[in-house]
C-alpha cells in the first residue's frame, strides 16, 4: 500500500516538475482533469455523491497551516459493503495527493477529521474507494488564507523539540456506545519545498508518512499521509469498542522514525 | 456640460491614479522621531501595502529606520521622506519581524549600504515564507510589488542579549523576544525619549494577529506593563503616551478570554469548528478587521494549547 501511495506522490511530484503551477499563484486552469487520470487511471469517479459521503471545510483557510477537514459517511460500514480508502486530494497544493485513509469494515459510520495546510483557492476532494473498487468523490471550495498567513510553522524550535509526543485524547468510552477519540503527534511535518539559500538545497522533507490507529490490534483506520498534513498531525474519528481493550496509535515517520501510544479502555 | 466633464475627468483620475508620494504622510513625535501609520486595511495594490507603522529616528550622526514597510514603492516614499528632512545616512534598517507590512520596504534602502538588523530567527523564518509571500503578494500588491526583495538580517539580535546602536548621541537599545507574536520580535527602545516601538507584540484599534504562541505572547505582555515608558509605537494604530497600559492591558484582555474559553473547549474533548464559532464574540465591536483575523487566531492558539 505504501509504495502505491509513493507512486502517486512520485506522480504528483513530476507534474509538479514538469510546469504545472505548483508553486505559482491558484491556476486559472482545472488540474482536477490531469489529477484525475495521475491518481485513478481511466476509473470513472463517481460527482457528487452526497449520498454516500460528506466534506465539511471551513470557506476560508483561517489559518493556512491548520484548516480542519472532516469527512463522514452517510451508509454505515457492513463487511459485505464498505468504504475501503478515502483519498483526500487538495487540488492546488504543491503535492496535491494528501492522504489516503485505509478503513476497517468495523468502523460502523465513518467520522473523520484532521487538519491540512491550504496554500491557494483550490478544490479539496474526499473520494470513497469502496471496497467493489468503485470510486465516488464529494469535494470542497477553499479560498485561501489572507496575507501573512504562511503555510510554514509558527515555532520550529518548539515543534522539533517536543518531536514524537503524542496523545490520545477521549472521554471514558462505554463498551458497545460509539465514543469519539482524537490521535494527535507532535512533528514539524517539513514539506521538502524549503530553499536554504546557505547550502543552495531544499531543506528535506520530514514528515509522518503513515498512522495506523487498531484496537485489539486489529486496524481500524491506517493513514497514508503527505506533505499536506499540518505540522503535529491530528487525526479525530469514531468508534465503537465493542470488548474492552486496547486503543493503539503507531506513527512512522519519513526518517523511519517510529512513535506509539496506546490507551486501555 | 463642460464643467461637469471636468468634475467627472477629475473624479476618474483621482480613482485612476493610486496612492502616490504626497499621500504618504508622516508624523512627527518630536525629539527626531517620525512615522507614518498604516491603514486598518488588508494589504492591496491601492494602499501599496502601507499597513503597519513604519519608523525613523534621527540621532546627531545616523539615522535608523524602524521597519521598512509593506513594498518597495512604501519603502522609497519612506526613504524620501527621510532624505526631504536629513542629509544624515541611513545607517540601520531594523526589522521587527518578518511580515511583509514590515520587510517588504527593505530593498529601498540597499544603495544606503545599512545594516539591516534583526531577531536571530528573522533570516530562518524569511526563509520558510518567502516562495510564498513572493507568489501570493505579487497579486496582491501589483505593481507596488516590482523591486521587493527579501533582505536577511547583517546583524542580529540573540534573545534575552538586547543590543544598543548609537545614532550620535541617540542610543537605541534593541530586543529579541521569545516567541510571542512570531518566534522572531524585536523591540526598540529608545533612552533619551522612553520610546518603545513593540512591532507587532502591539496592535491598537486593529484586531491582533497571532503568528506565533499565545501562551508567550501573553506572558511579554505582562513583561511589557512593568517597563518605565513615555511613548509606546505599536505595530499597528495610533501611538499611544499615558494611555499605553490601557492599550497593552485591551489586548491582554482579548488573548486571556481567548485562551481560558479556548483551554475549557479542549478540555471538553471540542473540535476547532466549535472554537472557532464561539470564542471571543465578545470582542467583536472592540477591534477592526475582526471578522478578517479572529479564527485564525483561534485556529493557531487552539493547536498550541492541545500541547499544555
Amino acid at each position: 500500500m505504501f509504495k502505491s501511495v509513493i507512486n502517486l506522490m512520485l506522480i504528483s511530484f513530476t507534474l509538479m516538475l514538469f510546469g504545472l503551477p505548483a508553486q505559482a499563484a491558484t491556476p486559472k486552469e482545472a488540474l482536477w482533469p490531469t489529477l484525475k487520470v495521475a491518481y485513478f487511471g481511466d476509473k470513472p469517479v463517481r460527482e457528487n455523491a452526497n449520498d454516500l459521503l460528506v466534506i465539511e471545510a471551513p470557506k476560508r483557510a483561517e489559518d493556512a497551516a491548520i484548516v480542519p477537514i472532516t469527512v463522514k459517511s452517510l451508509v454505515a460500514q457492513t463487511p459485505d459493503k464498505y468504504i475501503k480508502n478515502i483519498h483526500i486530494i487538495i487540488d492546488n497544493n504543491p503535492e496535491p495527493y494528501s492522504a489516503n485513509f485505509h478503513l476497517s469494515p468495523d468502523l460502523g459510520l465513518i467520522d473523520i477529521s484532521t487538519r491540512m495546510r491550504v496554500d491557494q483557492y483550490t478544490d479539496v476532494r474526499a473520494i470513497a474507494e469502496m471496497n467493489d473498487g468503485s470510486l465516488h468523490m464529494v469535494s470542497r471550495f477553499v479560498k485561501a488564507s489572507g496575507g501573512c498567513s504562511a503555510p510554514a510553522g509558527k515555532d520550529a524550535t518548539a515543534a522539533l523539540a517536543r518531536l514524537g509526543k503524542m496523545q490520545i485524547r477521549m472521554r471514558t468510552p462505554t463498551v458497545g456506545e460509539p465514543v469519539q477519540a482524537q490521535v494527535i503527534v507532535s512533528h514539524p511535518n517539513y514539506n521538502g519545498l524549503q530553499f536554504d539559500q546557505a547550502s543552495r538545497r531544499y531543506i528535506p522533507a520530514h514528515y509522518v508518512k503513515n498512522i495506523n490507529i487498531s484496537y485489539n490490534d486489529r486496524s481500524l483506520i491506517n493513514v497514508d499521509a503527505g506533505i499536506s498534513i499540518s505540522e503535529d498531525p491530528s487525526i479525530r474519528f469514531t468508534f465503537t469498542p465493542n470488548v474492552n481493550g486496547v486503543l493503539k496509535a503507531d506513527i512512522v515517520d519519513s526518517k523511519n522514525q517510529t512513535f506509539t501510544l496506546q490507551k486501555e479502555i | 456640460m463642460k464643467r461637469f466633464l471636468g468634475v467627472l475627468l477629475l473624479t476618474v483620475l483621482s480613482i485612476k491614479i493610486s496612492f502616490g508620494a504626497t499621500d504618504y504622510i508622516i508624523s512627527e513625535l518630536g525629539q527626531g522621531i517620525y512615522y507614518h501609520q498604516g491603514v486598518h486595511e488588508d494589504a492591496s495594490a491601492h494602499n501599496i501595502g502601507a499597513i503597519a507603522n513604519v519608523s525613523f529616528v534621527v540621532g546627531n550622526n545616523c539615522v535608523a529606520v524602524i521597519d521598512s514597510g509593506g513594498s518597495y514603492l512604501e519603502g522609497s516614499y519612506l526613504r524620501h521622506a527621510i532624505k526631504d528632512r536629513t542629509n544624515l545616512p541611513i545607517c540601520y534598517v531594523i526589522n521587527t519581524h518578518v511580515h511583509p507590512d514590515h520587510t517588504f520596504g527593505n530593498a529601498a534602502f540597499k544603495s544606503d549600504n545599512p545594516s539591516f538588523i534583526g531577531h536571530s530567527k528573522l533570516a530562518a523564518a524569511m526563509e520558510s515564507r518567502q516562495t510564498y509571500f513572493d507568489q501570493t503578494f505579487k497579486e496582491i500588491l501589483g505593481s507596488a510589488y516590482t523591486g521587493t526583495e527579501f533582505i536577511s538580517p547583517t546583524q542580529i539580535v540573540e534573545t534575552n542579549r538586547p543590543i544598543t546602536i548609537d545614532l550620535g548621541n541617540r542610543i537605541l537599545t534593541l530586543t529579541a523576544h521569545s516567541t510571542a507574536h512570531t518566534d522572531h520580535d524585536l523591540t526598540v527602545y529608545d533612552d533619551f525619549t522612553k520610546t518603545l516601538w513593540t512591532g507587532d507584540l502591539l496592535f491598537i484599534e486593529r484586531v491582533p494577529v497571532m503568528d506565533g504562541s499565545i501562551n508567550g505572547w501573553i506572558k511579554v505582555m505582562y513583561d511589557m506593563l512593568s517597563l518605565d515608558l513615555n511613548c509606546v509605537i505599536p505595530g499597528h494604530g495610533s501611538p499611544a503616551h499615558s494611555d499605553w497600559q490601557v492599550a497593552i492591558n485591551n489586548q491582554l484582555h482579548y488573548f486571556s478570554l481567548m485562551r481560558d474559553q479556548i483551554r475549557s473547549i479542549i478540555a471538553n474533548l471540542g473540535t476547532i469548528d466549535q472554537a472557532t464559532q464561539s470564542v471571543g464574540l465578545s470582542e467583536t465591536s472592540h477591534w477592526e478587521l475582526f471578522e478578517h483575523y479572529h479564527r485564525r487566531n483561534i485556529t493557531a492558539s487552539f493547536v498550541e494549547l492541545e500541547w499544555e
